[in-house]
């Protein structure tokens, strides 16, 4: 039988100021009918590319197809080359016989027409149906991708949706014309791991139901796991390895799809281990993270509480409460990983004590001092001691600013060092984060991604401080370098004392870091305690949910997952006259504490 | 993606990279240069007019262009080329010194403004919403009625009515660039209010500054000359290109020269200066990838 998709020689080049840039070398790629296609690698593989060239929204981008053929066969069995078929040809094509969903379903969707239309105006184009037809093809599309009260839900924005229903929108419209291949893009990379199960085991539904082929775009090995049948590994613009997924998974052949396995990080690779351990890159073993000292905590929260008026024509009409009664601490030398899915208020927690929202209550301790509120003299102390790293190292750079100048604006700031002292101090610190001196004149963009968190990083090193709050620090970064940053996170801890609040939603990697867990729901811690208490042993049933939602990178461990809580996380706006109730912490192991209120229904 | 591929080797600064967008932009590059063309003229007229703009030539009264007056006189024989050299100076000041006065103290206000918000913003803004109520060329005439005529006035004049709508863009960048993640980890950092503004937020404003500037140039330019046909700016002898207008316009339909070249003057000086703001958009108004 011939494959639905099948790609030779495929090369790609997009013009630029100077030679064109070849982008994809020879690609070699096949898709069968109801066949799951894993297209993996880093950022910069060339995957994405690949999956603009079939169909051909290249032409939109400023690359060009060179050279190579993509044999597609369509629904009445001939076979066309796409890649030198004509724009109308492909229009034709794109909808009925080959669908696509991005990764960012809130800039995919038109955020000015109403859900039920947009679909309904794939439907009515595509099947030739009458608008009310059309919206009834909507609504039983709605209800195929699992959303309840789809009547409801045909009427409101996109803006109204959370991500995980608006990627299920997305899937919708993308489904509406019975697409016999489906290329879906790194379509759960901006959900939380408990709407990425839920969309995974959707789209593995309805590829079973439609016998659908689809590509599946991915960086990340857990989601390749559970869903795909074959993987083709990306490098460079080249395929470097191809094969079934158990033959990936269980003996890769080429050297750099064994370096990318190896830096996935593993739930459970340290279930036997009180202490947190760096991962093991090019197999030097690391000794255990034992740099907690028990000494007064650097960082002391004790019942605070950050909310936001939500007004409208000036009358208050409710509060969001992104954070209610958190009480922790954190000692010299310990990581505390706060995680929690969007919406939680781990990230709200984070910058209201550094300052950057103003809590409504609580008290904030610094080595002990309370320093709630801000004075001149107590912020100066909170801005040199405590210093953040955010998820987007990019934006979180002034791009009008050279890296040096950057790294040695605390220095400055806090009247450290000047001149050519601070220049000095700036190159000590380049080197410590793995970089050179001569970086110090590069501007952000001359950077890559994890070029750009070591900058961060050191520029929060500058003031010395003795806390570090990472935000997702490393969820926007390719696995290898995650793995590198995650260490070289761990190493300065070990060298310089520092206490860190590592905030994250990714379980495997503060299952690396972290010597204490606080699980965040809500706006209210739920669960906290050692790290190997919580990961072994949950005992909230929120924290077993999230657990439980993380992509385990093994083949032979799909189907685990078959029954997943499918229910939203409620929203924490509330009415005025609705506060909510913070059910107090109960000590069930040693320092292991978890609350007692109900999730999702259930207690 | 691309992006990784495009930057190798050399290190490049905002300003190469700005230089490297603009030189592609043939018509503004063109416009840039009739400008330095303007203000070189206007800068050695002495030099460079044919004639002394005020020195009567009675032989030729009223002359159409020939090849010793190559804009032909006016009613008094003076040359009009050598006249509309000189006037340059006029017309260029105007623009220069109104634009640069209007647009410090926009910004100053706009920057304020969008930074600390609350109730200095509401004063600010409703201040500048009164300047903004009125058409531009009565503000200009109120302001000149208040002070007297005289070109001074005139620069004041149309400084003030420059100064609402650079407020009221940078306002609304530094309202913007405040959100951005770059100034929340300065101010993370702890870095004073004062640097936060000056070092983060300004520099980020200052390519919509600098494209409005060269666009209201244009306009600043057009109003002064609006202003002297009217009476209000430059005193007749003055070789300003509006007085000149104001001066030919009698004789409309018996000596059309009078007013065709001082209004190509005008004319190209203000199409130069707002091709060179297209231009300079394009190339500032990308972000750095």
């Amino acid at each position: 039988m011939t494959p639905l998709l099948d790609i030779t020689d495929l090369t790609v080049a997009f013009a630029t100021d100077g030679a064109p840039v070849t982008v994809i070398h020879g690609l070699d790629l096949a898709v069968a009918s109801g066949e799951t296609v894993a297209l993996v690698g880093e950022s910069g593989s060339g995957k994405s590319v690949t999956s603009l060239a079939i169909t051909r929204l290249l032409d939109y981008t400023g690359g060009r197809i060179s050279g190579g053929r993509i044999a597609y066969t369509d629904a009445q069995g001939a076979v066309q080359d796409l890649a030198a078929a004509t724009p109308q040809t492909m229009r034709a094509l794109r909808g009925p016989e080959i669908a696509m969903v991005f990764q960012e379903p809130m800039t995919s969707l038109n955020p000015v027409l109403r859900v039920g239309e947009q679909i309904a105006e794939a439907v009515r184009l595509h099947q030739g149906l009458d608008e009310a037809a059309a919206l009834a093809e909507a609504r039983r599309l709605l209800a195929r991708v699992r959303i309840a009260d789809p009547d409801r839900q045909l009427r409101r924005y996109p803006f109204e949706l959370s991500g995980g229903m608006r990627q299920r929108v997305m899937i919708a419209m993308a489904l509406s014309c019975r697409p016999r291949l489906l290329i879906a893009d790194e379509p759960t990379t901006a959900l939380d791991v408990t709407v990425q199960a839920q969309v995974l085991r959707l789209l593995r539904g309805l590829q079973a139901e439609t016998g659908m082929g689809m590509i599946f775009i991915t960086h990340d090995m857990g989601v390749v796991a559970e869903l795909a049948d074959r993987v083709a590994v990306m490098q460079h613009g080249r395929k470097v390895e191809d094969g079934s997924v158990g033959q990936i998974f269980a003996a890769p052949q080429h050297p750099y799809t064994r370096a990318l396995l190896a830096a996935v990080p593993v739930l459970g690779a340290l279930s036997g281990q009180t202490l947190p351990r760096p991962f093991d890159i090019a197999g030097t073993k690391l000794p255990p993270q034992d740099t907690v000292r028990d000494e007064t905590p650097v960082l002391e929260i004790t019942d605070l509480v950050t909310r936001f008026d939500v007004r409208r024509n000036f009358r208050l009409r409710g509060r969001v409460h992104a954070v209610e009664q958190v009480s922790l601490a954190v000692r010299p030398g310990e990581t505390l990983a706060l995680v929690g899915e969007s919406g939680c208020g781990k990230s709200t927690t984070g910058r209201s004590v550094i300052g950057l929202e103003t809590p409504t209550s609580g008290m904030i301790r610094l080595d002990g001092d309370d320093i709630t509120r801000s004075t001149a003299a107590s912020d100066r102390r909170l801005h040199r001691e405590i210093q953040f790293v955010f998820q987007d190292p990019f934006a979180s750079l002034n791009p009008r600013l050279t890296v040096g100048f950057s790294i040695a604006e605390p220095m400055r700031t806090h009247d450290i060092a000047h001149g050519a002292e601070a220049e000095r101090r700036v190159h000590d610190l380049l080197a410590e984060v793995g970089l050179t001196p001569e970086h110090a004149q590069r501007y952000p963009h001359e950077l890559s991604g994890g070029q750009r968190q070591r900058v961060c990083i050191a520029r929060a090193l500058a003031s010395e401080p003795r806390l570090i709050i990472a935000d997702e620090a490393v969820a926007a970064l390719d696995v290898s370098i995650r793995a590198q940053v995650v260490n070289l996170m761990m190493e300065l801890q070990r060298r310089r004392g520092l206490a860190m609040l590592f905030i994250s939603h990714d379980m495997a990697v503060v299952e690396r870091v972290s010597h204490r867990v606080a699980v965040m729901y809500l706006g209210q811690i739920v669960e906290i305690g050692p790290r190997q208490a919580v990961f072994t042993n949950p005992a909230h049933a929120y924290t077993a949910r999230l657990l439980a939602a993380v992509p385990v990178p093994d083949p032979a461990r799909r189907d685990r997952s078959l029954d997943l809580d499918d229910s939203e996380v409620p929203s924490p706006l509330r009415a005025l006259s609705d506060p909510p109730i913070v059910r107090p912490l109960i000590e069930i192991g040693p320092d292991h504490f978890v609350a007692r209120h109900s999730v999702g229904g259930r207690y | 993606m691309s992006a990784s591929v495009a930057i190798s080797g050399a290190i490049r600064t905002p300003l190469g990279e700005f230089w490297r967008r603009f030189r592609r932009q043939r018509l503004a590059m063109f416009a840039g240069l009739v400008i330095v063309a303007l203000a070189a003229s206007a800068v050695f007229a002495p030099w460079i007019a044919p004639f002394d703009p005020s020195a009567p030539d009675y032989d030729n009264l009223l002359d159409g262009p020939t090849l010793l007056h190559l804009c032909g006189t006016d009613a008094y024989g003076r040359d009009i080329l050598s006249r509309i050299i000189w006037g340059g100076r006029v017309s260029l000041t105007v623009g220069f010194l109104s634009v640069a006065l209007g647009g410090v103290a926009g910004v100053v206000i706009g920057l304020v403004s969008g930074f600390f918000g609350g109730l200095i913003d509401s004063v600010l803004m409703r201040l500048m919403d009164v300047l903004l109520a009125f058409p531009g060329i009565v503000l200009a005439i109120g302001v000149v009625a208040v002070l007297g005529p005289g070109i001074d006035n005139v620069i004041y004049a149309i400084a003030v009515f420059s100064v609402p709508v650079f407020a009221r863009l940078v306002r609304g960048n530094t309202l913007s660039l405040k959100q951005t993640l770059y100034v929340q980890a300065a101010r993370s950092i702890g870095v004073g209010k004062s640097a936060l503004m000056l070092r983060h937020i300004l520099p980020g404003a200052m390519p919509g500054v600098i494209v409005y500037a060269s666009l209201r140039l244009g306009t600043s330019i057009l109003t002064a000359a609006s202003l002297s046909f009217i009476g209000l700016g430059a005193r007749p002898p003055s070789p300003e290109w509006g007085a000149m207008l104001s001066d030919g316009r009698s004789f409309l339909g018996v000596a059309d020269h009078l007013t065709l070249f001082p209004g190509i003057a005008i004319f190209v000086t203000v199409l130069a200066f707002n091709v060179l703001g297209d231009g300079l958009r394009d190339a500032l108004d990308q972000k750095l990838r």
